[in-house]
């Protein structure tokens, strides 16, 4: 099994038209996932390599059966693209682009907590996610994961989580689930919510997360592991060394008042009895490990 | 990106946010022309991106055309935590009978706005956090429904200020809250926010953090030309590209933000410092890497370059080709140690073998790249 996508999965692309939609979602497509349509109001009719696009994702979900939609619309149209997955029916939204304003993200975050319980907002400002053979939504390279499990993968940094994967690889061993859940102030799905799930799938054994500095996500994540996971959890926090006060690319890597450090990340992490890699590398390491110990891969 | 005192002042005002009347200025003699027009006595404050201003002698009460004379005089050229004054702020002097704490930030946690209210103001409000938590009257708002006139009289009575003040604050605060969400603030704060000797409430200071993400629907301009950077930063941001400089010796250039830090956390682990911080995105394409290395090159301080760059969507052999095409028409004084991994980075790694020399190592894993750009910087 696998969490929030899977074969089952039919994704809607909105932006597919555009460039990075065009050659994300026709990528997406080429490694097997279900790409049943696009949207572009100006554009409803038209196709996009045999792909059809529709006005909107109402018109989307109710010609396709689609039930996700990734969201591939420049920052200035994400609030309002949001809104129209939810309204237009899919149960899960993987939005890749960057640069949203934090103003909107708390807005429409609250908003989907309010009148759209049942939606996921995966993103703004992430890699996308991927079940291995099954489905693969966003700009995650496919190759480099292998399918199966017994690992699951949580992450706020694409590179790092590519890292991961492919070490896990080339160790021979496979991943349920990689959830890329981005670095932005207010993400959509947080590190909790991809453990309870990892926690609740039977063929996720073990879960590997990786943080950054900035906010308290992790710390959070630590005390939920601590009280309501049963899995082994292995770690990595990138930014140990990153000077206080600088942003560091990720809107959410950020430092200030001592809050948020590495340090006092790994810290707590390491007390809810996760194991604590000092670099990716370290990191894969203890996660193939930890599968060798219980012999299950 | 964060604005100067007078810069919050003008962004408030823009609201409806009582402030006092004042100008900016650059020298002494429109410095006089300022204080004549605001009326003495006049506050002289220095306009630096930088705490600590009353304390470095940034900030002086001037009486008379003398005083503004000598004071700002004074303050013009002022070195305040390693910022330059260039810039005064004139403004009328207010009589005060309270000062408070008002501020409107975004709580990661929580996931919705965060306004504190104390009537403990003037001082910095982490110590009064520390100290005498229950000093600061926190709300919680959601997004959505915004911040009523009921919510926002219950939060000022909580707060315990003067009672007379009560309907003058509720109008500022909500101000305040509509200069947060429609002026696209990460922070709006307000110390001291306060009560003249009239009894008007009123923003003595201004703090405000704006979004650099909503840039697009905003005219900032004018905020962004004093915007303080660092040379090479600067060089960096013209290119496109996500750099922050640091103090070390170890020239960075990563792919992924998680990548690049995680490259300091290893240069670190080897013994060694990073010179910078530098993201060139998902790609990495000669353009792209010409650029990042010219910009690392320009860095007096760098000593060796750790170019760590994992191959996803983009082959390694995409990133070998753009490497090798950056160095020929780059010339690097450094040493440079490469690790490229990820998807082909064989191909990547054969690609580069002919090219491969003194001046130019490949190492397969990330710490042993690492421990030879710290060797190579040391050494040099």
């Amino acid at each position: 099994m696998s969490i929030f996508v899977d074969e089952n999965t039919k994704v809607i692309y909105q932006g597919l038209t555009g460039s990075q939609g065009r050659f994300y979602g026709l990528r997406n497509r080429d490694y097997g996932t279900n790409v049943v349509g696009g949207t572009n109001p100006k554009k409803a009719g038209e196709d996009v390599d045999g792909i059809p696009i529709f006005a909107n994702v109402g018109e989307a979900v109710a010609a396709t059966g689609a039930n996700a939609s990734c969201i591939f619309i420049p920052a200035p149209g994400v609030r309002a693209a949001i809104m129209d997955a939810a309204e237009g029916g899919v149960e899960f939204i993987v939005c890749i682009t960057e640069g949203v304003p934090a103003h909107d993200e708390a807005w429409f975050y609250n908003e989907l907590k309010r009148d759209f319980p049942n939606v996921r907002l995966l993103g703004p400002n992430c890699p996308g996610i991927i079940s291995p053979g099954k489905c693969n939504i966003g700009i995650t390279a496919g190759e480099i994961a292998k399918p199966g499990g017994p690992v699951g993968i949580v992450s706020r940094s694409g590179t790092l989580t590519y890292q991961a994967l492919y070490e896990l690889k080339l160790q021979n061993i496979g991943v349920t689930t990689c959830v890329g859940i981005g670095g932005d102030p207010v993400p959509g799905t947080s590190f909790i919510d991809c453990l309870e799930a990892f926690e609740a799938d039977p063929d996720t054994k073990a879960v590997m997360m990786i943080g950054e500095i900035g906010g308290s996500a992790e710390e959070e994540a630590a005390e939920f592991i601590k009280n309501k996971m049963s899995k082994p959890v292995v770690s990595y926090v990138a930014g140990v060394t990153a000077p206080p006060g600088k942003k560091m690319g990720h809107a959410g890597a950020i430092v200030s008042g001592g809050k948020g450090t590495a340090a006092a990340k790994m810290e707590a992490l390491e007390a809810a009895g996760v194991r604590v890699g000092k670099n990716p590398t370290e990191a894969g390491e203890l996660m193939v490990e930890v599968v060798r110990e219980h012999g299950w891969a | 990106m964060d604005l100067l005192e007078f810069q919050g002042k003008q962004f408030f005002a823009q609201f409806g946010i009582p402030v006092s009347d004042g100008r900016a200025v650059t020298s002494v003699d429109e410095a006089l022309a300022a204080a004549e027009a605001v009326g003495y006595p006049v506050v002289v404050k220095a306009q630096v991106h930088a705490g600590g201003r009353g304390k470095a002698g940034g900030v002086k009460l001037a009486n008379n055309a003398d005083e503004v004379r000598e004071h700002a005089g004074n303050i013009l050229g002022l070195d305040i935590s390693g910022h330059i004054t260039r810039t005064l702020w004139i403004e009328i002097a207010s009589d005060i009978a309270e000062e408070y704490y008002a501020s409107f930030t975004l709580d990661r946690s929580a996931k919705k706005h965060l306004g504190m209210l104390s009537k403990e103001g003037g001082v910095e409000i982490e110590t009064v956090a520390v100290e005498n938590p229950d000093a600061i009257a926190k709300i919680w708002i959601d997004p959505v429904d915004g911040l009523t006139e009921e919510v926002c009289r219950a939060w000022v009575l909580a707060a315990k200020l003067n009672p007379d003040v009560t309907d003058g604050a509720v109008a500022l605060l909500l101000k305040l809250y509509t200069a947060y969400v429609e002026g696209d603030a990460d922070l709006a704060e307000i110390n001291p926010l306060i009560v003249k000797t009239d009894g008007n409430v009123h923003a003595l200071d201004a703090k405000v953090t704006l979004d650099d993400n909503a840039e697009f629907r905003h005219e900032w301009d004018d905020y962004a030309a004093t915007q303080v950077r660092d040379v090479r930063e600067e060089a960096a941001h013209e290119k496109g590209l996500q750099y922050v400089g640091l103090d070390g010796s170890v020239g960075i250039i990563a792919n992924g933000a998680g990548l690049a830090m995680s490259t300091l956390d290893v240069v670190n682990q080897a013994g060694g410092e990073a010179a910078n911080f530098l993201d060139i995105g998902g790609g990495a394409n000669a353009d792209v890497m010409a650029g990042a290395l010219q910009v690392i090159n320009d860095d007096p301080k760098v000593k060796s370059i750790f170019i760590n760059i994992f191959g996803g969507i983009t082959r390694g052999e995409e990133v070998a080709k753009g490497i090798i095409e950056a160095l020929s028409r780059v010339d690097i004084a450094a040493p440079i140690v490469i690790r490229l991994d990820g998807t082909n980075a064989e191909e990547g790694r054969a690609l580069l073998e002919p090219h491969l020399s003194d001046k130019l190592q490949s190492k397969p894993t990330m710490l042993e790249a690492a421990a030879a750009a710290v060797a190579l910087a040391k050494k040099n």
